[in-house]
């Protein structure tokens, strides 16, 4: 059997990526809601806001170590199974990493210890200042590597010397045309991500009758805000669309599967894209609404595969789908929210028991769109590392036998599925032991952290 | 024009070593965690770190993307050489990292954890010797990329080298263990710091003579007049401090151990520095020839300029919030 070190390599990347995202997706979220918390605690003195961010903090403490350790494993990525990408760009994108580690991950990092364990060693304003510091340092980080990620997708701003990138204008290199997008559609997705989370368990505990004036406070706030971001998230959707239609046209025509270029296109609502015979099978659609969508005119000429040559044209099965889960849970988000919006002008919002149970059915939604939603944006970007400029079959190491990558890739698989499903599993263990009663508050006694977290008295013997 | 090579190779060359030192002692804890008589020892062994091991893993981060930044070429030829003690590291900090968590939250398997705790130290400061070691041994070149096999790094040097680490970060582990802690747990430190001042000596002593035997331009700039006479002072500053760590261990002293550990990695970083000196691909590219365009370098520059100072005084903030010793009178053990 032939191993490619290429394959491999891609499919250790989407490994090791995806399963950083979650973590992100969840804690930059997170890190928000909770410094809004210490916030109102701060302001107001409010006890339950303070018992609230306390419960949050401990879940943030588990999902931000992981998101660290697995965070630490990208970088390095980029060197070791990506050496020719990481030569070729290296004068482009390296300062935007670099500048994401001096903006974002020494302010969380330092300020987290502070936030954790530090509540009882530093004024209130100090305490309330470091959630804010971690908070801005989540948002930071996104910044940095979605500029990074932008420029992969829509280069500008540089020069080719010998085959290498080299910086021509840095404000054109960061600000590239589809960072403004993917920035906001992706921070929106992580607040929404965790809203989800955060509404789930306010959910839980009031239909569990535990908890239940902090459920209705959790359940409330974030209903708010989800009223608001789900349609935002629709409409930056469709703003981010007729960005790629601009400067990713192939990506576009394979997200709707369209193979010819036409005017009045349909939208395909659903179908069984045929990549060898480069049609659809089994297409539900809409007639002139595929331009009406994408040109915002029924007479509009939308792109098809067909007129790209056959070694650029990006898998289109994978976008396709990929994309349809993520919009469909898009809609299926909307409706909850609008559920939620009607049944609390009737007043009915904390006694409605299917309407509790949605809310905790919900909690993945966000996870799945921002993995469906990241699948679309880098399997249309094939077979492009850099759109239209490095492949990925250029971009791999060349010292790498197929036999290295099988056992890395086989290493990071072990890993990882010992250690993401404990995290998962400690999560909901939090989640269920509930609010932290008042005597445990904080990890720390005597002035000295005595656990790394809060920790419940029977787990810290 | 100003030369920015140098500058980045200051900075560089600082970032590593302050990874060293930070990552160091709290490596160095969890190498010595495995020795912890009981259970609240271990929990004040590990507590002592707590609130500082994910700042100080974050100049691990830096010192990646920075080498990426300021010397793309060293980057893209030294990473693939290095794949497997690499991601032998990554994975076992990936053990360690969560361990801190999932020991605390997870009392049924706190077992396995105080293991993937100690292991995984262990393993990740192995790893990182190995990587010193071979990269001392110098890397296979063909063009821009490396042209060696994944297994070249294997060497006898660069397993001894993986071993003197493990040694020498364990002593920087006991020197903070020492400053942290007091009474029985404070003597056990002391006991094993000096064991680990051993190890240290005989990997520095071995290493020291080791590398100019197997490379003859070493050899040439350690031992030739006048060369001889300048870097004399290393060894012979090394072994003072090595005499004066011994003295302090035994002694009563708390900050003293500590610094001199510090002192003793200094000089072995000296020491290295001079033997490679100009090279950062050893014997195929120097620090000139494998820098990023100056563009690229001056836009670092300016950001860097302003940011790491700021770093430096909250990253001081945070350490200082959490001064003084780790104490378990009142607790739940
Ligand atoms: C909570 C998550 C979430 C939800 C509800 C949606 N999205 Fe999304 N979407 C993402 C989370 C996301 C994401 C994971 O964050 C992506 C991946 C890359 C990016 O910028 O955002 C994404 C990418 C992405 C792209 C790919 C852009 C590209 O890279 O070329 C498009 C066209 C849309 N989205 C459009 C939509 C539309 C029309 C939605 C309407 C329902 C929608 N998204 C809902
Ligand atoms: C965080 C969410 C992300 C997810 C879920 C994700 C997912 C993926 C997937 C599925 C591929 C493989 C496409 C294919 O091979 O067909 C890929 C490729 C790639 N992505 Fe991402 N990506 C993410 C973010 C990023 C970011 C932020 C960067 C850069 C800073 C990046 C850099 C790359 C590179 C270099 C490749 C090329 C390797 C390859 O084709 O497998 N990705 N990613
Ligand atoms: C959309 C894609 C990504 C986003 C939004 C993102 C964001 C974040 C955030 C917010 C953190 C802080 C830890 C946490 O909150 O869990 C983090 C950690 C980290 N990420 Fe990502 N990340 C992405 C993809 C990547 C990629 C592709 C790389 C590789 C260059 C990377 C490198 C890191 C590193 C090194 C850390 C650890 C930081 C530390 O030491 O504190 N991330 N990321």
């Amino acid at each position: 059997m032939h191993l490619d070190p290429l394959l491999l390599s891609r499919l250790q990347f989407v490994w090791v990526v995806a399963f950083h995202i979650l973590l992100p997706a969840f804690t930059v979220g997170l890190a928000s809601y909770i410094a809004t918390l210490e916030g109102i605690h701060f302001f107001t003195g409010k006890d339950i806001y303070f018992r609230i961010s306390n419960f949050w903090i401990r879940i943030f403490a588990v999902s931000f170590g992981m998101g660290v350790v697995s965070g630490v494993i990208m970088p390095f990525q980029f060197g070791t199974n990506w050496s020719r990408f990481s030569d070729a760009t290296a004068n482009v994108l390296s300062p935007l990493l670099a500048y994401e580690g001096l903006t974002a991950f020494f302010l969380e990092a330092s300020f987290l210890g502070v936030l954790l364990f530090g509540r009882k060693l530093v004024p209130r304003w100090a305490h309330f200042g470091s959630a804010l510091m971690v908070a801005l340092g989540t948002l930071f980080s996104t910044f940095w590597i979605l500029a990074t990620n932008s420029w992969m997708q829509t280069p500008q701003g540089y020069k080719i010397v010998d085959g290498r990138f080299f910086p021509v204008d840095w404000i054109a290199i960061i600000f590239n045309p589809s960072f403004p997008y993917r920035f906001f559609h992706t921070v929106v997705a992580f607040y929404i991500t965790t809203g989800f989370v955060v509404l789930a368990v306010g959910a839980m505990f009031i239909l569990r009758r535990r908890y239940v004036e902090e459920g209705r406070i959790m359940l409330s706030m974030t209903l708010w805000l989800l009223t608001a971001l789900v349609p935002l998230q629709v409409f930056l959707g469709d703003l981010h669309g007729l960005n790629t239609l601009k400067y990713q046209p192939a990506k576009l025509a394979a997200i709707e599967a369209h193979w010819n270029k036409e005017a009045r296109a349909p939208l395909i609502l659903f179908a069984l894209p045929d990549e060898q015979a480069q049609t659809n099978h089994a297409v539900v659609q809409i007639p002139d609404w595929g331009s009406l969508i994408l040109t915002h005119d029924p007479n509009g000429v939308v792109p098809g595969l067909k007129e790209f040559p056959a070694q650029d044209v990006p898998p289109v099965a994978i976008p396709f789908f990929s994309f349809r889960i993520m919009v469909g849970i898009g809609i299926l988000m909307l409706a909850v929210v609008i559920a939620g919006l009607f049944l609390r002008l009737r007043r009915k919002l904390y006694d409605t028991g299917w309407f509790l149970k949605a809310c905790e059915l919900a909690s993945p939604a966000g996870f799945l769109a921002v993995l469906a939603g990241w699948t679309t944006t880098e399997v249309g970007r094939q077979p492009w590392t850099v759109y239209g400029l490095l492949r990925t079959a250029d971009s791999v190491s060349p010292s790498l036998s197929g036999g290295d990558v099988l056992v890395s890739l086989l290493a990071y698989m072990v890993v990882y599925l010992i250690m993401f499903p404990a995290g998962a599993f400690l999560i909901l263990r939090i989640l269920r032991s509930g609010m932290p009663a008042a005597t445990q508050e904080a990890a720390v006694e005597s002035g000295r952290p005595k656990a790394p977290v809060v920790a419940p008295p029977e787990a810290a013997t | 024009m100003i030369d920015f090579v140098w500058l980045w190779t200051v900075i560089l060359g600082t970032g590593v070593f302050l990874y060293v030192l930070l990552d160091g002692f709290d490596l160095g804890v969890g190498i010595l965690y495995g020795f912890a008589p009981d259970t609240p020892a271990r929990n004040l062994v590990m507590n002592s770190i707590a609130p500082v091991w994910d700042g100080n893993e974050t100049w691990l981060v830096l010192g990646g993307v920075a080498l990426l930044a300021a010397f793309p070429l060293a980057f893209a030829i030294i990473l693939p050489a290095l794949y497997f003690p690499i991601l032998v590291m990554l994975l076992a900090l990936v053990f360690r990292g969560v361990a801190f968590e999932f020991r605390f939250r997870d009392a049924e398997h706190r077992t396995f954890w105080d293991h993937a705790f100690n292991y995984g130290s262990v393993v990740a400061t192995f790893a990182q010797g190995v990587v010193l070691g071979s990269f001392i041994q110098g890397f296979k070149v063909d063009g821009r990329h490396f042209a060696g096999g994944s297994f070249d790094f294997l060497t006898p040097f660069s397993v001894f080298t993986g071993l003197a680490l493990v040694f020498g970060y364990a002593l920087l582990g006991a020197g903070w263990l020492i400053l942290k802690t007091e009474g029985d747990l404070q003597a056990w430190a002391r006991r094993l710091g000096r064991w680990a001042l051993l190890g240290t000596l005989v990997g520095i002593g071995v290493v020291s003579i080791w590398t100019p035997l197997m490379d003859k331009g070493i050899a040439d700039r350690w031992f030739t007049w006048p060369d001889i006479a300048f870097l004399s002072p290393v060894p012979i500053i090394t072994l003072l401090i090595a005499f004066g760590e011994w003295r302090a261990l035994a002694g009563r002293r708390e900050v003293a151990p500590f610094i001199a550990a510090i002192g003793l990695f200094v000089m072995s970083y000296v020491g290295i520095a001079i033997s490679l000196w100009p090279m950062i691909v050893p014997h195929a590219y120097t620090l000139w020839q494998a820098a990023s365009s100056p563009d690229t370098q001056v836009f670092m520059l300016l950001g860097t300029l302003f940011l790491l100072p700021v770093i430096l005084v909250y990253t001081s903030w945070s350490y200082w919030v959490f001064r003084g010793k780790v104490r378990a009178d009142i607790g739940y053990h």
